[in-house]
């Protein structure tokens, strides 16, 4: 890059040098780090006027902003990072209102002696995933918190979007009669963090689903602009965004355990490890709630498009004062699909 | 999934639970207790009450290691982390499990207690490999299922000459605690009238020890898989007996239980532990030569010689009614604190502690048939 200042007189050493408490003082050693990773990396316009802000012109319109911390370990895993998924994220937070997500900002908090190299790696994932996505990181902000205060590296990135005219996509909006539909496979991303953390060694096949979203959701609006909820389940996993949708809705949503698309692999490892697909995270799905009637131009929609291939639905709203989630085994039984209690924890025996 | 999913078939089930709905005499009823947690987990998962007649119905049993560990035994295990440089290695559901003044494992790691979660107590031994400075303290639980697992760990600790290595062992034997619910049946109106036997223990004890309760109690025993179908079809067989007066042992899991069990495993065990003269089970109170500890031989590797444990009792709360519930003289729902101060995130009683547990299955997947009620201010 032709922004790098002659002062300095040694490149980083992104081979075997590590992060410094000087990285985060906002002296030079800061200004090279932005110079010779950050900028190359994320380069665009607003980026390279150096502002502690960024400024951009927007359409007239309804905007959406959301932010997400990202605190995943490993850092590295099968199907992807810390760095792609912390822009997956944001992005799929603002298109699950139906936005078109515009711009990220991006801070990173780096704990002393993390390895240049791989926070170069990290760096660069981002960036490609925002290219990818279309989407720039026009602003951020580093920190360096001293060696033990952190877990190598912490990404919170924000981002904002604007929503098309006429769409209005809530989580409140579920009605009775309306029909629940996934994007794809659930639990891929959970098993596969799960299978690389230290102490749980197993090995299997099953890659990280991380993706954004934003695409396939605009196809979807395009489709059936009436799309009443959207919400990407990640954490907790499917039955936690169904409860979510259910209390903010007030009704009760029945699914049907056999049409819930799940793989072979992640049915096996969660078996294994005690452990239920419908609580385990995902990167790069997105459930839906729409009428009856859209529901099969929004199912075709979905599966038109790479991400939801393997789209289906998997149930209905109903009325209920208790606002359970209730799935119909494949069993011939009835069961609860709670809230989760605490963390997921692997049974004994 | 191979050799699962033909144990969920829908449609299979469907046709037990017609034939049950024939088979079953109207004019009586039929308790039946399943032993284990794994059990009650298949059972709420699964739906399976759904497909029952009536005047079926399954009490849940004591089965789960971790519901009925008492307080105080997790009261020492945080005193064990509050010494200096050690490491507590535990299986993920011992962790939440309340001990005292609102402590739990969980809690102590938040305050900073060095406490990791393994899978196999073989990782116990690798954390102690890695860290020669640290005593290593692996927190032994579970039924007969688990114990030679703990044994494998201290004999590769032993082989490997680690002097760091200690199990703090809580491991508890099925056999005495059906006894114990048993014996206890006979005081009052006989409330259990089968048992659907253990699955897993089985393929280590064999079906050769229930003989002597189905002779002495004359109740009939199914030892039965943790699959949906395994337990509809113990059903099934149990009331089969119980129609024609029999009291039998008999064995629905014979894919993987034979009448001798792992002997390998019982040799194992036999030379590592012996009884203890009592230990105490959440709900159940103390039960005279319920439980395991490492001989003499094995002594260095016994945390409790290791760290001079004292043993504390801690009474269960007065308003839980597990006890009652582990004995089936109670349902979940007849526990005045159930759903309201008790739930799977505060825990009261050893019922809702892990998810096997009778109150933490019926809160998680059978609240819907249960009437709310609201917690008194």
């Amino acid at each position: 890059m032709s922004r790098i200042k002659p002062g300095y007189t040694r490149r980083l050493d992104f081979k075997h040098g590590r992060v410094e408490m000087s990285h985060g003082s906002g002296g030079r050693a800061m200004a090279q780090l932005i110079d010779e990773l950050f900028l190359p990396a994320f380069d665009n316009e607003q980026l390279r006027q150096m502002n502690d802000q960024a400024a951009f012109n927007v359409p007239a319109g309804r905007m959406v902003m959301a932010t997400d911390s990202h605190v995943v370990s490993p850092l590295f895993f099968a199907g992807g990072d810390i760095g792609c998924l912390s822009v997956h994220g944001t992005i799929n937070d603002v298109a699950m209102a139906g936005a078109t997500p515009l711009y990220l900002a991006a801070g990173f908090i780096l704990e002393e002696g993390f390895p240049l190299a791989d926070l170069r790696r990290i760096v660069e994932s981002m960036a490609a995933a925002a290219r990818e996505a279309g989407v720039p990181v026009v602003t951020g902000d580093t920190k360096v918190v001293e060696q033990g205060k952190g877990d190598g590296v912490f990404i919170t990135t924000t981002g904002v979007g604007i929503v098309p005219p006429g769409v209005n996509i809530s989580g409140d909006r579920a009605r009775p009669g309306d029909k629940v539909l996934v994007s794809g496979t659930l639990g891929d991303h959970g098993i596969a963090i799960m299978s690389q953390r230290e102490g749980l060694g197993f090995s299997t096949s099953i890659a990280s689903d991380t993706a954004s979203l934003h695409r396939l959701v605009a196809d979807m609006v395009a489709a059936v602009p009436d799309i009443h909820c959207l919400r990407d389940p990640t954490r907790g996993g499917l039955a936690t965004t169904l409860n979510e949708f259910a209390r903010q809705s007030q009704v009760g949503i029945d699914i049907d355990e056999r049409a819930l698309p799940v793989r072979q692999e992640v049915k096996a490892a969660c078996e294994m490890l005690g452990l239920d697909p419908l609580y385990v995270a995902n990167e790069g799905k997105l459930v839906a709630i729409c009428s009856a009637e859209d529901a099969p131009r929004l199912l075709e929609a979905m599966r038109s498009h790479p991400l939801g291939r393997d789209a289906a639905i998997v149930g209905e709203v109903r009325e209920d004062a208790n606002c359970f989630v209730q799935m119909r085994t494949s069993f011939g039984g009835r069961r609860n699909v709670d809230w989760l209690s605490g963390e997921q924890l692997p049974r004994i025996c | 999934m191979k050799y699962i999913d033909e144990f969920r078939d829908g449609e299979l089930a469907q046709a037990i639970g017609a034939a049950i709905r024939r088979e079953v005499n109207p004019e009586r009823q039929y308790n039946l207790m399943e032993f284990c947690g794994g059990h009650t987990h298949a059972i709420a998962r699964y739906g399976l009450p759904d497909l029952l007649p009536g005047n079926v119905r399954m009490i849940h049993g004591p089965g789960c290691p971790v519901c009925v560990l008492p307080i105080g035994r997790i009261d020492n295990a945080i005193e064990i982390t509050s010494r200096p440089n050690v490491i507590l290695c535990s299986f993920g559901d011992t962790l939440r499990v309340p001990a005292s003044g609102q402590m739990s494992l969980l809690k102590a790691k938040a305050r900073g207690a060095d406490i990791r979660m393994v899978y196999s107590s073989l990782d116990a031994v690798t954390v102690a490999q890695q860290n020669p400075d640290k005593e290593v303290v692996f927190f032994g639980i579970g039924f007969e299922t688990t114990t030679p697992t703990t044994a494998v760990a201290v004999k590769k600790a032993e082989a490997l000459g680690l002097r760091n290595f200690s199990v703090f062992c809580n491991h508890v034997l099925t056999p005495a605690a059906l006894d114990a619910i048993l014996s206890a049946e006979d005081e009052d109106a006989s409330l259990v009238h089968g048992v659907v036997g253990p699955a897993h223990v089985s393929t280590i004890i064999g079906s050769k020890p229930y003989e002597a309760f189905t002779a002495r109690y004359r109740k009939p025993l199914v030892i039965a898989g943790f699959e949906p179908l395994d337990v509809l079809q113990s059903v099934r067989m149990l009331i089969r007996q119980l129609n024609e007066g029999r009291a039998e042992v008999e064995n629905e899991y014979t894919r993987t239980v034979t009448s001798e069990g792992n002997r390998k495993a019982q040799a194992m065990v036999e030379d590592m532990f012996e009884l203890r003269p009592s230990f105490e089970w959440r709900g159940l109170g103390e039960v005279p030569w319920s439980a395991l500890q490492l001989r003499e031989r094995y002594r260095q590797f016994d945390a409790e010689a290791r760290f001079t444990i004292e043993k504390r009792a801690v009474a269960d709360a007065k308003a839980c009614e597990c006890g009652a519930i582990l004995r089936g003289r109670k349902e979940p729902k007849d526990c005045k604190i159930f759903g309201t101060v008790c739930t799977p995130e505060n825990p009261v009683g050893a019922c809702m502690v892990s998810s096997e547990g009778a109150c933490a299955a019926y809160y998680t997947y059978g609240r819907f048939t249960i009437p709310i009620v609201e917690a008194s201010k």
